[in-house]
C-alpha cells in the first residue's frame, strides 16, 4: 500500500462501516462552528447541498459559482432520475442490491465501503427532497412512482418528469437561499476559482477571478471543498454545459492533490447524433427512454443505403428486417444494459456499416411498440417533454419515426482522489460529487450521479469535515496577505498576461475543437497503445500551437468570455494528456475504458484483475515532468468479483 | 443561409449602448441561434476590431458577450430578445433551442438583451438577474433542516396535485416574463415558486408568509406590478400558466387577512 494513499476505510462488517466511522469522527461544538470558515466551490447538487447543510450547522460558508446564479449549475440538466434503495415497489430491492449493482456496473473498480455508504444514505435523500417540496412523480394513490434504469432489474429510480436534476437542484438551491438569507452562507456568483492556496501543507483558500470586473480576488478559509463537476468538455463536443470545466480540480492537482482514474470517462449511448460542423454541444436523450424504446439498425445493407439516400423511412422497414441488437446480444437486460455496453454495441454496428444516417454514425431508438402497448396518453406523460425536445432540435417527430441516437461523452468517473472522509491528499481540501473519483469505478449507472452529489453534500461531507475542523477553531482567520496568497495570485496574473501577450490568429474555440477531435479519435470509445501515444504527441503539438497562435481579444479587467475559455483550455490540454497517459497505463478493458488489445473473442470488454485491480492516482511533479503513478489496491472482502454478465 | 444581425453593443453598465450591424453567411439550417452567434464571434475575433465600427466610435467591436450554458433549454442562462420577442420567434423555447430554420434566408435579425430596470446590463447582451436570487432568498423555500425529514411516502400527494406543482416548478428563472411584461413585473416568476410549494402539503405551513415576503421583495427590487395582460404566459419557454398568479394572489390575500 502506498503510504500517500491512506483510504481510512473503517474495519468491520460492510453494513456497519459508516456507523463505525461516524462514531469515531470528532465534533465541533455549535459555538465554535461560527468561528470556522469553509469555502465551497461549485453550486451543483454536491456544492449547493454541502454549502446549505454546512450553513445550517452554523459554519461560515462562502460559496462560489461561475454562472450568474447558483441555480444554473449543470446538475440542472440531468433528466432521468435518482436512485434510492427504498424498495417501494416490493421488487426485492435493498441497500445491498443497490450497492451490488453499482459495484458491478462500475466493473469492479470502485471501493466497496464507499459504494455501500452511498446506497445506505440513498433513502434519506429521497425523504429530504420530498420534505423540501421536490415534486416527484406520484401514483394516483399519492405514493411515489418509480421507473427502471440501465444495468438493474428493479425499479428504484425516482423522477420528476424528464427534469429530475432541475427539481433536485432547485431543492438544494432553495436550502442554500435559506442559509444565504440567514447570513450563514455568502454567495459569490460569477466568480471563477483559478488557484488553490496551500499554507504549511494545508488548504487555506483560493484565488478567484471576478468575471464581471476581471479583478483577481483572494479568499481565505479553514477548509476548501471542491464541487466543480467533471472534465468531459476536454472532448469539446459533449453533453456537458458550455461552461463546464475541469480547471478548479486541475489546479488542486497542480498543488498536490492526486488525480485518480482520469481515463474513466462515460460515453452515453443515447445522444442526438452530430450534424454538420458548426455544432458545439451535444444533447442527451434521457436513459429513461430505454425503458420503453427499442434500439435497432436494419439487418440488410440495402435498407441502410436507402435510408441514407432518404428513399425510405425507418417505419417502412418490416419487423423481420430489423436487428434489435441489444435484445439479441444481451437477452437478460435487453435495451437496459449499462451505458458502456450499449455505447460499444452501437459503435460495433456502425463500424460494421449499419449506421442509419448520412454520416453512418446513428442507430434507431424506436417507440412504435410502446405507443401501441401503452397508448399515446401514457407515453406522452412519461416522455412528452423529451419527444418535444427531440422534435425542436431535429424537426422529426418521434411519434412518427424512430429517434436517431449515437453515443457521446457525458460524465467522468475519474476525478480528485479522496479518502473515505472525502478528503484529498491535501489536508483541509475536500472533493465531492463528480469532481471526486470515488463511487462509480469504470462506469456509472444511470440515475446515480444525482444520488452521489446529494449523498456527499447533505449527508457525508458535513459530518466528515468536522473531524478535520475539530482542532482548527482556535486558529485565527486565514490571512489573505500571507506570502502564499501573494504567490498564487502572481502566478495566476502571469498566466493571464502570457495569454494576452500571444496575439496570434486562432480563436480559442477553433483550437478546443481540434483537441476534442484528438480526444474522441484516440481516447474515445476504443483505445489502443499506438493511438494513445499518438494522442499525447498530438496534444503536445496542439498545445505548442496554442501558445504561439491563440488570439484573446479585449482586456483582463472586463467581462471577457474569451479569456475565461482560454484559461480553461490550458487546463483541458493537460487533463487530456493525463487521460491518455492513464489509459495507456491501464492495459485492460473495464467499464467505459475499452482497450482494443484486451477483449474477448465476442468483442466484450476483458478485465485484467490480476494486474489492474487498483485505483490509479497520479501525482503532479512539475511543469514538463512525468507525473508519478500511485496505486491504491482495491480489496473485495464482501462480494465475489466476477465477469460482468448482462446476457442471462 | 445568410443573415444581417443588428446587435446591441454596450461596453459596461455605465456607458450607453448602441446597435451594430454584422453580416454572417454559410449558416446551416440546423444550426441553433447561439451557434450562429458563435460563428459571428469567431468572425469578429479573427477580424480584430471592425474598422467601420471604430469609425463610428465603437470601442467594443470584439466578440459579442451573451450568457449561455447548458444549451439544452433548462439552465435558464440565455436571455436574448430577438426581433422584439423574448427568446425569439419560435413559441415556448429558450434561445438555445431556437433554430435558424425558423428564419428567412437573408433576413435582418435584431438582437437585444432582456430589458428591465431590475436587470442592469453587464455587457452587450449580458444582464444581471441577481434580483431573482434575492426574491427567492426572501422565502422561496421550505424550512426543513437536513436530516429531519420523515419517510417520503408518509406524505401522500395525489398524482394531479404533484403534476400541477411540477407545472409551476418547471420555471427556469430566465426572466423572459419580466422582459416581456410592459410593467417589467416578475409576478409569473414569483407565482411559479409560491404556487409550486403552496400546492404541496409540505409547503402549506409557510405559504402565506412566503407569498407576502417574496412579493414585498419583488416590489423593493424595482419590478413593476401585474396588470393581467398575460403576455408573460405567452412568452414563457416553459409555458407556465397565469393560473399560478391567481394562486399567488390568494395566498397573498390570506397573508393580509391574517395580519
Amino acid at each position: 500500500m502506498d503510504d500517500k494513499l491512506i483510504s481510512k476505510i473503517p474495519d468491520g462488517p460492510l453494513a456497519e462501516k459508516w456507523t463505525k466511522r461516524k462514531s469515531e469522527l470528532r465534533l465541533v461544538n455549535p459555538n465554535n462552528r461560527r468561528k470556522l470558515e469553509i469555502i465551497v466551490v461549485g453550486t451543483g447538487l454536491g456544492g449547493a447541498s454541502a454549502a446549505a447543510t454546512l450553513g445550517e450547522l452554523g459554519y461560515n460558508v462562502k460559496v462560489f459559482c461561475i454562472s450568474d446564479s447558483p441555480r444554473r449549475a449543470h446538475s440542472i440538466a440531468a433528466q432521468g432520475g435518482i436512485n434510492a434503495a427504498k424498495n417501494y415497489q416490493n421488487d426485492n430491492d435493498a441497500i445491498y442490491r443497490l450497492f451490488y449493482d453499482t459495484i458491478k456496473g462500475g466493473d469492479y473498480r470502485s471501493r466497496e465501503a464507499n459504494v455501500y455508504r452511498l446506497a445506505e444514505v440513498s433513502t434519506a435523500i429521497i425523504d429530504q427532497c420530498v420534505a423540501q417540496g421536490v415534486p416527484f412523480a406520484r401514483e394516483y394513490g399519492g405514493y411515489l412512482a418509480n421507473r427502471s434504469f440501465g444495468g438493474v432489474q428493479v425499479s428504484r429510480t425516482f423522477y420528476a418528469r424528464g427534469q429530475t436534476g432541475q427539481q433536485l437542484l432547485l431543492g438544494a438551491y432553495a436550502a442554500l437561499n435559506r442559509q444565504i438569507a440567514a447570513g450563514t452562507v455568502k454567495s459569490y456568483p460569477r466568480h471563477e476559482m483559478l488557484d488553490l492556496v496551500v499554507i504549511n501543507g494545508q488548504a487555506k483558500g483560493i484565488i478567484a477571478r471576478n468575471l464581471v470586473t476581471g479583478k483577481l480576488e483572494r479568499f481565505g478559509a479553514h477548509a476548501v471543498v471542491i464541487a466543480t463537476g467533471g472534465y468531459g468538455r476536454t472532448y469539446y463536443l459533449s453533453t456537458n454545459a458550455m461552461n463546464s470545466n475541469g480547471s478548479a480540480a486541475w489546479q488542486c492537482y497542480k498543488k498536490g492533490a492526486f488525480f485518480a482514474n482520469p481515463c474513466f470517462a462515460q460515453i452515453h449511448p443515447t445522444c442526438i447524433p452530430v450534424h454538420g460542423t458548426q455544432q458545439c454541444k451535444l444533447t442527451l436523450m434521457s436513459e429513461s427512454l430505454r425503458n420503453d424504446g427499442r434500439i435497432w439498425v436494419p439487418k440488410k445493407m440495402e435498407d441502410v443505403e436507402k435510408l441514407r439516400k432518404h428513399q425510405i423511412k425507418a417505419s417502412q422497414i418490416p419487423e423481420e428486417d430489423r436487428d434489435y441488437y441489444l435484445e439479441r446480444r444481451y437477452p437478460a437486460f435487453g435495451n437496459l444494459v449499462p451505458r458502456d455496453v450499449a455505447s460499444r454495441a452501437a459503435k460495433e454496428r456502425c463500424d460494421a456499416g449499419f449506421g442509419v444516417n448520412e454520416t453512418g454514425l446513428a442507430v434507431f431508438l424506436d417507440f412504435s411498440d410502446a405507443i401501441k402497448r401503452l397508448g399515446h396518453q401514457r407515453v406522452q406523460e412519461r416522455y412528452g417533454n423529451l419527444f418535444d425536445m427531440y422534435f425542436k432540435i431535429t424537426d422529426v417527430s418521434p411519434w412518427e419515426e424512430p429517434m436517431m441516437i449515437y453515443p457521446a461523452i457525458h460524465y467522468t468517473m475519474g476525478g480528485i482522489w479522496v479518502d473515505y472522509d472525502l478528503q484529498t491528499t491535501i489536508p483541509g481540501l475536500y472533493a465531492i460529487g463528480e469532481a471526486n473519483f470515488s463511487d462509480h469505478g469504470g462506469n456509472r449507472l444511470g440515475a446515480s450521479a444525482l444520488m452521489q452529489g446529494l449523498a456527499d453534500g447533505y449527508f457525508i461531507l458535513p459530518i466528515t469535515i468536522a473531524d478535520y475542523l475539530s482542532h482548527k477553531f482556535a486558529e485565527p482567520k486565514t490571512d489573505t496577505n500571507a506570502p502564499e496568497f501573494e504567490e498564487a495570485e502572481n502566478k495566476v496574473q502571469a498566466r493571464i498576461d502570457k495569454l494576452f501577450s500571444i496575439k496570434g490568429k486562432e480563436t480559442v474555440d477553433s483550437i478546443h475543437k481540434r483537441l476534442g477531435n484528438i480526444m474522441w479519435e484516440y481516447v474515445g470509445m476504443a483505445r489502443d497503445e499506438e493511438g494513445l501515444k499518438k494522442a499525447i504527441e498530438e496534444i503536445e503539438k496542439l498545445k505548442a500551437e496554442f501558445y504561439e497562435n491563440v488570439l484573446i481579444p479585449g482586456t483582463q479587467m472586463q467581462f471577457n468570455q474569451e479569456l475565461e475559455k482560454a484559461l480553461r483550455l490550458e487546463d483541458f490540454f493537460e487533463i487530456g494528456e493525463l487521460m491518455a497517459r492513464d489509459a495507456l497505463n491501464r492495459n485492460e478493458s473495464c467499464g467505459g475504458h475499452f482497450r482494443i488489445e484486451s477483449q474477448t473473442p465476442e468483442g466484450e470488454a476483458k478485465r485484467d484483475d490480476e494486474n489492474y485491480m487498483y485505483v490509479a492516482a497520479w501525482e503532479y511533479k512539475g511543469e514538463n515532468q512525468e507525473p508519478e503513478l500511485h496505486k491504491e489496491p482495491l480489496k473485495y472482502e464482501f462480494i465475489k468479483v466476477a465477469t460482468r454478465n448482462y446476457k442471462d | 443561409m445568410d443573415f444581417n444581425l443588428k446587435i446591441w453593443r454596450q461596453k459596461n453598465a455605465q456607458e450607453k449602448g448602441h446597435f451594430e450591424t454584422y453580416h454572417v453567411s454559410g449558416i446551416e439550417e440546423d444550426a441553433s441561434f447561439l451557434e450562429m452567434l458563435d460563428i459571428l464571434n469567431e468572425q469578429l475575433i479573427r477580424e480584430g476590431n471592425d474598422p467601420v465600427a471604430i469609425e463610428r466610435g465603437c470601442q467594443s467591436s470584439g466578440p459579442v458577450s451573451f450568457d449561455h450554458d447548458c444549451r439544452e433549454g433548462i439552465c435558464g442562462a440565455c436571455s436574448l430578445f430577438i426581433d422584439g420577442r423574448a427568446h425569439g420567434p419560435d413559441d415556448h423555447v429558450t434561445t438555445c433551442q431556437l433554430f435558424m430554420r425558423h428564419f428567412k434566408n437573408g433576413a435582418t435579425i435584431t438582437v437585444e438583451p432582456f430589458r428591465s430596470p431590475a436587470f442592469p446590463i453587464i455587457k452587450d447582451l449580458v444582464v444581471d438577474r441577481s434580483a431573482f436570487d434575492k426574491i427567492l432568498q426572501a422565502g422561496g423555500f421550505i424550512s426543513v433542516r437536513t436530516g429531519s425529514a420523515q419517510d417520503a411516502n408518509n406524505i401522500l400527494i395525489p398524482h394531479e396535485t404533484a403534476e400541477k406543482s411540477m407545472d409551476a416548478a418547471a420555471c427556469i428563472g430566465c426572466g423572459a416574463c419580466v422582459a416581456t411584461c410592459k410593467n417589467g413585473s416578475a409576478m409569473l416568476f414569483v407565482a411559479a415558486r409560491v404556487s409550486s410549494l403552496a400546492l404541496l402539503p409540505q409547503g402549506r405551513p409557510e405559504a402565506a408568509r412566503r407569498a407576502r415576503n417574496m412579493v414585498a421583495k419583488m416590489e423593493e427590487l424595482g419590478f413593476g406590478g401585474c396588470t393581467n395582460t398575460r403576455a408573460c404566459e405567452l412568452e414563457c419557454p416553459k409555458v407556465i400558466s397565469v393560473e399560478h398568479i391567481a394562486r399567488l394572489n390568494r395566498e397573498f390575500l390570506k397573508a393580509k387577512f391574517s395580519e
